[in-house]
């Protein structure tokens, strides 16, 4: 599997690293006492601090900083119990202090590992170099009057996590598989809601193009992505344009730029290019963030289980492929559910049903399997039923849909409607006796089994005659013998 | 380390400070005497010391996860030269 991309002079490699900004999921602020919830009236959520009143002092959310630290415990990243936060200074309409409260030399988590789950159970490691703490920035809407941009300050000072990977990666599938995992582990930590659409996990992505094995090329940095779609294919754009600008014998100037959606295209955001002498310096309002190792130690110790030990785990005791605990694990809700109709069945057929007709029966009805119209529970008594021949699998395919839309019990539906599987070999037998005498053309055609293939015609015959509900292994076996 | 006037210009110019002309010279000359100045701390051996961020012996103090804020629109926006829908009403800034 080739990762390179061809062009003129012969074969590139891409080089990305990915800054994500993940929201910290908290009550409040992460330096005041105002309310982080999305959606609520402009400038409702702000407090003086956050509107950056003189003479308001910022006071650190102590819950945010634990958020921090879990974050860099489940990405296997050093954490560093001495950290500082310094002024970013630029000038913005939606920034009312001139300046954002960030770590810039000494953040509180340092190198992690995150690995990646590819194509066919493939795993690749990607380096985190480093996570801090930042304030995110009010927020700007710029089409809702003719001349004036309109200012909301309820984001500002929510609290972000700014996570740096390492310019590991060497494909857009790479950076989707990181943006995916990442958001993965976030959610299964609640350390922040992964949400791209909402805005509360962006990424800016570096792309850089390269000759194998030669030195690093010069980057470029698009900001400000908001969907893992269109994180893909804005390196696949950005590494095709830096191929073409070097093979017309041009150069990479490193600039920020900008994705747009709807042509598909990055563009140069030159405007900002002057904005990156932020003149960093320790902020004066804040001591240094000094953290007990016990308290670090506590966090640890109150890990849930992560993504990879729960993937690992579910192919050793249930025995599923690389692939359908990649399903499983991938949210956190489905491991929940998976687990739960698992518990003391067969572990592959439940893999069948989550991934299978559960799996169609949400993306057909658009809900998330939190409000599955069947319950883990509901899903376990079918699997059940089928278990011990109370209805066929083809009948349980029925039920199945039944229980969709009315989100009813399998027994309960079974017995109303009559479709319990008939294993009482005479009646059976009764059907069976009958078809055969009915059509001896096609008792000709399979001639004692000369023609097997025509067994598959009687037995369809009889689940008619039987509504579906006869012992399709018992027909088989009946139909062997009497056409002998 | 000393800085020349066009470094000056750049300086007033991030931190939105207008500066005339005539008055860079004399500007850069000034910075210039209290660069000069604290210049004399490199006298002093620090090899081994840790830069210093804070001169007070204290713990970060930290607050609670609870709302306590907010709630305030009127105060918030009270300074505010324009203010439009409970949004501040600035000239148009965009890309």
């Amino acid at each position: 599997m080739s990762k390179l991309i061809s062009g003129a002079t012969g074969e590139w490699e891409v080089v990305i690293g990915l800054e994500v900004h993940a929201q910290v999921t908290s009550n409040s602020k992460l330096f005041s006492g105002a309310a982080t919830e999305f959606g609520a009236e402009p400038n409702t959520q702000v407090s003086l601090v956050d509107a950056a009143m003189p003479g308001m002092l910022p006071v650190i959310n102590a819950y945010c900083v634990e958020q921090a630290v879990r974050t860099g415990l489940a990405l296997d990243a050093q954490i560093n119990l001495y950290s500082i936060f310094d002024r970013k200074n630029y000038f913005y309409a939606d920034l009312p202090q001139g300046y954002q409260i960030s770590q810039y030399k000494q953040p509180v988590v340092g190198e992690g590992i995150i690995t990646l789950d590819l194509k066919d159970g493939e795993t690749k490691e990607v380096g985190i170099e480093r996570l801090h703490l930042e304030q995110d920035a009010g927020k700007s809407m710029h089409d809702q009057h003719p001349t004036m941009t309109y200012v909301d300050l309820n984001r500002s000072g929510v609290a972000l996590m700014e996570i740096v990977s390492k310019p590991d990666m060497r494909s857009s599938e790479e950076a989707g598989a990181y943006l995916k995992k990442l958001r993965t582990i976030l959610r299964y930590i609640g350390t922040c809601d992964g949400n791209m659409e909402q805005g509360s996990m962006r990424a800016d992505v570096n792309v850089s193009v390269r000759k194998p094995g030669g030195p690093l090329g010069t980057r470029c940095e698009i900001k400000n992505v908001n969907s893992v779609r269109f994180v893909q294919q804005a390196i696949e754009y950005e590494a095709r344009r830096q191929i073409d600008v070097i093979e017309d014998g041009g150069k990479i100037v490193q600039e920020t730029r900008l994705y747009d959606v709807a042509q598909g295209v990055t563009r140069s955001m030159r405007s900002k290019e002057e904005a990156h002498d932020y003149r960093y310096f320790p902020d004066p309002d804040l001591l240094p963030l000094e953290l007990d190792p016990a308290w670090v130690d506590e966090i640890k110790a109150g890990l849930p289980e992560l993504p990879d030990e729960k993937k690992n785990r579910l192919m050793r005791d249930f025995g599923l492929s690389v692939y359908d605990a990649g399903v499983m694990v991938s949210e956190p809700e489905i491991g929940v559910y998976f687990e739960e109709v698992a518990k003391g069945r067969d572990p592959k057929q439940a893999s069948n049903w989550v991934t299978g007709s559960l799996f169609a029966a949400l993306n057909a009805k658009g809900v998330s399997i939190t409000e599955s119209p069947v319950t883990a529970a509901n899903l376990g008594k079918l699997i059940d039923l089928i278990a011990d021949n109370t209805i066929s699998g083809r009948i349980a395919k029925d039920v199945f849909e039944i229980m969709v839309e009315t989100g009813g019990d399998p027994a309960a539906i079974v017995e109303e409607k009559g479709l319990k599987q008939i294993t009482d070999t005479g009646f059976i037998e009764g059907i069976v006796d009958r078809i055969i005498a009915e059509n001896p053309g096609q008792v000709a055609q399979y001639d004692g089994g000369a023609n097997p293939k025509v067994i598959g015609w009687f037995v369809g015959q009889v689940m008619k005659q039987s509504q579906g509900k006869a012992n399709p292994a018992q027909v088989n076996e009946l139909l062997k013998k009497k056409l002998g | 380390m000393s800085v020349d006037t066009k470094t000056v210009a750049r300086i007033a110019h991030l931190a939105r400070l207008k500066v005339p002309e005539d008055r860079l010279d004399p500007l850069a000359g000034e910075l210039n005497q209290l660069l000069a100045w604290v210049e004399q701390l490199g006298e002093v051996n620090t090899d081994n010391v840790p830069p210093l961020t804070s001169v007070v012996h204290a713990r970060l103090p930290r607050r609670d996860d609870v709302v306590t804020d907010g709630d305030r629109q009127a105060d918030v926006l009270a300074n505010a030269p324009d203010a439009q829908n409970g949004f501040f009403a600035v000239p148009k800034v965009i890309e």
